[in-house]
């Protein structure tokens, strides 16, 4: 997976490219768990990613944890249609802002 | 029929993910990468549960035909039936979502068939997903 993180107006954008799975789940944490200590407002985009795995939710949920305890906003976009699938079957759509 | 053996290592995952995904003849791009999640959490099950303090190899067959994809994992870990298991409540509120038995839950819902079998010593499940034509 790569990850590419610039800045968009308020919001830190991690665009994420490949694929977010137990391998590669630790690299997305290290980069945007410390994300909401440079912005209150995280965006990760999608557009490039393919595939999420149960890891890859446990960090996207540990990161939803993390902007609520602080009053931040972590937005998902782009999301694919069989990522969504993924996030509508665990229930996670509910939990996690899309757009 | 296609088959590898690999220590029940997470580092392991790629190597045994790319080797099911190859040998998985057949299936579009969308069941060919809903395999791969499926195949994932089952690899990351054993993994991390079947040996453990231990450790131990787990055997992956892979058979194609024209009708569906069939991916075995075997290995010699304590008894265990993960589909025992009831599935977590995915519709608590985001301060009570736990992890635990999500990768479970997509395995299932990923593939069209699922089922655990104990044989001998080992622990036997098998994962299939049809071509869709």
């Amino acid at each position: 997976m790569e990850i590419n993180k610039k800045q968009d107006g308020e919001s830190l954008v991690l665009q994420c490219a490949g694929r977010l799975d137990t391998t590669t789940a630790p690299m997305l944490e290290a980069e945007l768990l410390p994300a909401f200590d440079e912005s209150e407002n995280v965006v990760l985009d999608f557009a490039d990613l393919i595939y999420v795995s149960s890891a890859g939710l446990r960090v996207l949920l540990k990161a939803q944890k993390k902007a609520d305890a602080i009053n931040g906003s972590l937005v998902l976009q782009n999301i694919s249609e069989e990522i969504k699938e993924v996030f509508d079957m665990t229930g996670f759509s509910d939990i996690l802002t899309l757009e | 029929m296609n088959e590898i053996i690999v220590a029940a290592s997470l580092n392991n995952a790629d190597k045994v993910l790319d080797f099911i995904e190859q040998a998985a003849t057949g299936l579009g791009f969308k069941e060919q990468t809903q395999l791969r999640i499926a195949a994932e959490e089952v690899f990351v099950n054993i993994a991390s549960y079947a040996y453990s303090p231990s450790s131990g190899d787990v055997r992956i067959r892979v058979s194609s035909d024209a009708e569906a994809v069939t991916v075995e994992f075997a290995d010699k870990g304590k008894p265990y039936n993960p589909l025992e298991h009831s599935d977590p409540d995915i519709s608590l509120p985001l301060q009570e979502r736990e992890i635990g038995g999500l990768g479970l839950l997509m395995a299932k819902k990923l593939t069209d068939h699922i089922e655990y079998q104990r044989s001998g010593e080992l622990n036997i499940l098998t994962i299939r997903k049809n071509c869709k034509h």
